[in-house]
């Protein structure tokens, strides 16, 4: 069950890589983060606390309902494209996703982690964060930054499941709080930089240097 | 040892006669024929399992030694070389015809030929040494037969600059082996723990004449220009020359590099991936051709990488299938390629072009070019029943048992060669079956004077000759597995390897089987297609055109758009560029595409390396100003001081 | 060599056309039409093997032996092809290269008998041919290379054979990618949608339909049963990763030709559920079965 829901967390990865639409990316991150709180609670069946449980349904509540809230919000303000707008194509996006996730797996196995509950985390969670930086690097948008942004938190929420074994959760709870915090600014200064820059192109933010 | 020397002077002195005797336009190709002839019953005396023979001379070249040996590892590697030289020196009579260069061509070839075989039997660095410039220099003169276009001019300095370049990473690598041993004697060599710089410098020197990527640029130029007798030498034969002294080079070093597998497979998968790509962009024949030479020796590599990984492993059967199908493919390569350089040969010979976009319809005109054309065509894309699928499936089922494994080296190893293998041969179908389609089938896309007719007898022998060896060594790779065991003697455990290369045998002998099979099946429907046809009403019309009243040739699909979705797809790694017009207003009056695709490494590495150079070495101009005075006065100024350096240093 | 293999073989050339009944029956009742009899494509092809040729002035002897060597290449990879726990008629370590290349014989042969024709209509479908089929075989290579490493063996029969209910249980995840990768693979080759749309002919959008245009009498009779034969040799592979082929030979044979037809149902049930892609979505589809493949054998793998 862990595994497949590793899985599962893997292969949204790889979708989102390929997605051309901002709506299906968010929709996406959403299920992601689901599957993360879904995670939570089935990856330590053996010593789950009532709050544990409970930061599980918050963790998945944030993820998958305020973060794609807010974006979708963002956008409906803003009235940006609904295009990804890619520096890099979407077939060359996934080969370049296959070819971190190889790199994940090399890495899992270079880093042996010990009390692993699944020899899938680590990959995964290295994947993630690759996914994210990835999607940070190579779109031009600003709400996909954010949308990089938050897979690559995901990524470390499941460092933090695995890495942390005594409180994960209360480490991710305080790296949660710092993402809502970002995603709010994030939300506010689009909306500003839309109003002034009449555009959300990443690339314009240069006007603003000086 | 002999009969390689009576076929060397069999090859020489024709050579020579037909510069003397321009009227006897015949001679140097017999020459060809009858060295060709002797040489290869010597060659199979050792593939039977023979023992080698050597030969040693003095030599008055300080270090030099006339040392010579023909083992079977040099006999594989000259089969291709005499069966090629020769029928490609019958096409060339015909090819060049009356060309006031004929004789001068037959003599260069001859040489070019004699000093390939003198390259596979030398044991003697300096010997090799010499050998390997006679090659360079031989072919760069065919090269520039043609030499009044400016664009063979170019072709054939850019081939001159890139073959030294190498030719002196193979002196610096010879020295290394050379200084540990005191000696410049194959047999002597030592790698004294730096195999690594020496395998490197091998993979330099020897890759430029193989054309690994990125060292491939003047393939695509060089082979184009070049009469296309000689392209199929260059091609088919010449490169392999690089595979020859890499193998060679990986006998001697003692014990080899751990990395080397990985090292190869990804020259390997580079080249072929590369090599295949640049291809589909291609609209010129040649030159299309010339890219698929980087291709296949791109395979040629990936055989050779999973043979070592599978030495490095500890897995017999990965090594033995990974060896054995990279050899293999050497010689499959030549006989195809060649093959198909001839045929593009004996298209331009009646054409006068070799623009895909040009051409079309020829099966009509010229049936024999186009079915040997077809059968070159179906074994360079590793179709059964033809020989490449032999080799191409040898390097497949060792890759596979490496992906099979259980230690995670070779498991990806293998899914790497797999997959590239894969990705190689579905692209390499897409290429060939748009340059058969476009050029043979079809309208013609121009209108000729007259039409195209196939060549004489000189050039359609050859061409038959090869397209049934395809077919024959497709349907009879089995038998030739135990000379497989002399070749490999010596790469891994003796018995470990006759055990994986009896597996190896079962399964390419059943595959040829069920090709057997595919034979007589495809007969079998052409009889109940005829049959069913027979008495009944068959008649001709047009070709359906949807209601449109004035179809024209022009409409067919060509070359470049046939591979369009592809190029457009590879857009990322290609970078073509598109001059487009499109049409405007109602009654638009012209529109343009034009595409082409320069090499990606000559734009972007060699030709602002070589700016740089020019720029930096542009003082260095003042001292060359023709004043011969000035010139002994350098030479007597070197001699002095090296005199003064050899006495200091004593 | 095997003997029994030849029943499989047998089954596919008898009963490869009932495949395409199938799907139309259930494409038909998904719409709430009757639709044509199961048996309809049976009657297409006797019809057509009566009829007289109409050769287009163009094409040449290569457009004629095109079909031929096209059925002769599927049916021999069918030689390679069990089906239902029965092992092929051959079967050796790395057959499936051969099925693979063989299949390739017939794609060029396809391709050429589409370029002789000099239309423009079938350059365009020839040229898609050649680019989708390439990333498909990519696909299915790494599929049947996962195969292979997770059951350790080296031909198609024991691979396919070696899919027990075990292996399902113990890498459910990566078998049901491999799985899914080996549907996408089968439709996008036999051209049904969402790659290609075997219901209309001349749409500039089409691939394969396009490419037998100028096809007719005994010589479209040999193009519509050599697509059936490919079609069933493909669900054959699908119908060989289920984990069906265990207990007595016979009940397991039954239980692959039961296989067979819910693949085929499952091409209808697709094809009423979806709509084609758009030409460009085509190779992110292919090469996202082969990315499903890898991750699936990189589970396999290194998991």
């Amino acid at each position: 069950m862990t595994n497949t829901l590793l899985i599962l967390i893997l292969l949204t990865n790889l979708r989102l890589l390929i997605s051309s639409r901002i709506h299906a990316c968010v929709r996406w991150v959403a299920a992601q983060g689901i599957l993360l709180g879904l995670l939570a609670v089935v990856g330590r069946q053996a010593d789950i606390t009532l709050l544990g449980i409970l930061f599980a349904l918050f963790t998945a509540a944030i993820k998958g309902w305020v973060f794609p809230w807010l974006i979708f919000r963002a956008i409906r303000e803003s009235e940006i494209r609904r295009e990804m707008e890619p520096y890099v194509g979407y077939n060359l996006s996934l080969a370049i996703g296959l070819a971190a996730l190889g790199v994940s797996f090399w890495l899992g196995r270079r880093l042996p982690l010990p009390g692993l509950p699944g020899p899938l985390f680590v990959p995964v969670a290295f994947f993630s964060m690759f996914a994210g930086l990835f999607l940070i690097v190579s779109r031009k948008q600003a709400v996909t930054q954010a949308l990089g942004y938050l897979v690559m938190e995901n990524g470390i929420y499941l460092f933090g499941v695995v890495a942390v074994r005594d409180e994960p959760l209360l480490v991710e709870l305080g790296v949660l709080l710092d993402l809502l915090v970002a995603v709010f600014v994030m939300g506010i200064t689009m909306f500003h930089i839309q109003r002034d820059v009449e555009s959300l192109d990443a690339n314009q933010l240069t006007q603003l240097r000086d | 040892m002999m009969g390689s020397l009576w076929a060397l002077a069999l090859l020489l002195i024709p050579g020579a006669l037909a510069l003397l005797l321009p009227r006897l336009r015949w001679i140097g190709a017999a020459g060809a024929v009858a060295g060709a002839a002797v040489g290869l019953v010597a060659c199979a005396r050792l593939l039977g399992g023979a023992a080698a023979e050597s030969l040693r001379v003095h030599w008055s070249i300080p270090g030099g030694l006339l040392y010579m040996e023909l083992d079977a590892l040099g006999a594989f590697f000259l089969l291709p070389v005499w069966i090629v030289t020769a029928l490609a020196a019958v096409y060339g009579v015909e090819y060049l015809g009356r060309h006031p260069r004929a004789p001068l061509a037959a003599a260069l070839f001859n040489l070019l030929a004699a000093s390939m075989v003198v390259v596979v039997l030398s044991r003697n660095a300096l010997l090799f040494l010499a050998a390997w410039e006679i090659m360079a220099l031989s072919s760069f003169g065919l090269v520039m037969l043609e030499d009044e276009k400016d664009s063979v001019r170019a072709a054939g300095w850019t081939y001159l600059a890139a073959s030294q370049l190498g030719t002196a990473a193979l002196l610096l690598m010879f020295i290394l082996l050379g200084s540990a041993a005191g000696s410049l004697d194959f047999d002597r060599f030592s790698a004294a723990g730096r195999g690594g710089w020496i395998l490197a410098l091998g993979l330099i020197g020897f890759g430029t004449k193989a054309g690994f990527i990125p060292l491939h640029t003047w393939l695509p130029e060089a082979h184009p220009a070049a009469p296309s007798h000689v392209s199929a030498v260059m091609s088919g034969v010449m490169i392999k020359m690089g595979i020859y002294g890499l193998v060679r080079l990986l006998g001697l070093l003692g014990p080899i590099p751990a990395a080397a597998g990985w090292w190869f497979t990804a020259i390997g998968i580079s080249s072929g991936l590369l090599g295949v790509i640049y291809a589909l962009a291609q609209h010129d024949l040649k030159r299309l051709l010339a890219y698929h030479s980087v291709e296949n020796i791109g395979i040629i590599m990936l055989g050779l990488g999973v043979g070592l990984l599978g030495v490095r492993y500890g897995l017999p059967a990965m090594a033995a299938a990974g060896f054995a199908g990279g050899l293999f493919h050497v010689l499959n390569h030549a006989l195809f390629k060649s093959l198909l350089f001839l045929g593009a040969g004996s298209v331009l010979h009646a054409t006068g072009t070799r623009d895909l976009d040009r051409l079309g319809g020829l099966v009509k005109t010229m049936p024999v070019t186009a079915a040997a054309f077809l059968a070159g065509a179906l074994a360079i894309c590793g179709l059964p029943p033809f020989n490449g699928f032999a080799s191409e499936f040898l390097v497949y089922l060792g890759a596979f048992h490496g992906s099979t494994a259980s230690a995670q080296g070779p498991v990806w190893g293998g899914l790497a060669v797999l997959v590239a293998l894969s990705a190689i041969g579905g692209l390499a179908l897409a290429c060939f079956a748009k340059a058969f389609t476009v050029v043979f089938l079809g309208h013609a896309r121009e209108a000729r004077p007259q039409p195209a007719r196939d060549p004489g007898p000189a050039m359609k022998a050859p061409m038959l000759l090869l397209a049934s060896l395809c077919l024959a060594i497709g349907l009879g790779a089995p038998r030739l597995f135990p000379a497989f065991q002399y070749i490999l003697a010596g790469r891994t455990d003796a018995a470990a390897q006759a055990a994986a290369l009896g597996d190896a045998r079962a399964a390419l002998g059943t595959a040829t089987g069920v090709m057997a099979v595919f034979v007589a099946l495809a007969l079998l429907a052409a009889l109940w297609r005829i049959r069913r046809l027979a008495g009944r009403p068959v008649s001709q019309s047009v070709t359906w055109d949807c209601g449109y009243a004035a179809p024209a040739a022009t409409m067919q699909y060509t070359g470049s758009s046939m591979a369009q979705p592809l190029t457009e797809f590879l857009d990322p790694v290609l970078r073509a560029e598109r001059h487009i017009e499109p049409p405007a207003g109602y009654f638009p009056a012209s529109a343009s595409f034009v595409s082409h695709t320069p090499d990606f490494f000559q734009r972007f590495l060699y030709r602002p390396l070589t700016a740089l150079g020019a720029r930096l070495l542009a003082p260095l101009r003042r001292v060359q100003h023709g004043n011969v005075h000035l010139y002994v006065l350098y030479i007597a100024l070197t001699l002095l001081a090296l005199l003064a350096w050899s006495l200091g240093a004593r | 060599m095997s003997v029994s293999g030849l029943i499989p073989v047998l089954a596919a050339l008898t009963l490869s056309p009932l495949l395409f009944g199938v799907i139309n029956k259930v494409k038909a009742l998904v719409a709430g039409r009757q639709g044509p009899p199961v048996l309809q494509l049976y009657y297409d092809l006797l019809k057509l093997s009566r009829k007289g040729a109409v050769y287009s002035a163009t094409t040449s002897w290569l457009f004629r032996a095109g079909l031929v060597g096209g059925v002769a290449a599927v049916v021999a990879a069918l030689l390679l092809v069990p089906l239902g726990g029965t092992p092929a008629v051959f079967a050796f370590r790395g057959d499936f290269i051969l099925a693979l290349y063989l299949l390739g014989v017939a794609r060029f042969f396809l391709v050429a008998a589409a370029m002789d024709t000099g239309s423009a209509f079938e350059g365009m479908g020839a040229s898609r041919e050649v680019f989708f089929s390439a990333l498909a075989e990519l696909a299915l290579f790494v599929v049947l290379a996962a195969l292979a490493h997770g059951t350790q063996t080296g031909t198609l029969s024991a691979m396919l054979g070696g899919v027990t209910p075990e292996l399902w249980r113990a890498e459910t995840p990566s078998l049901a990618l491999l799985l899914i990768a080996l549907v996408l693979v089968l439709l996008a080759e036999n051209a049904r949608i969402p790659v290609d749309d075997p219901n209309t002919h001349l749409e500039l959008t089409m691939i394969h339909e396009v490419m037998v245009l100028d096809h007719g009498g005994p010589d479209f009779a040999l193009v519509l049963y050599t697509s059936a034969l490919k079609l069933w040799l493909f669900a054959a592979l699908v119908v060989g990763v289920l984990p069906i082929h265990d207990g007595p030979p016979a009940a397991a044979f039954a239980a692959g030709l039961a296989g067979m037809a819910l693949v085929a149902a499952l091409v209808g049930v697709v094809e009423s559920a979806m709509a084609r892609l758009r030409l460009a979505r085509v190779p992110q589809l292919l090469l996202g079965a082969a990315a499903l493949a890898l991750v699936g054998f990189l589970l396999l793998a290194a998991g």
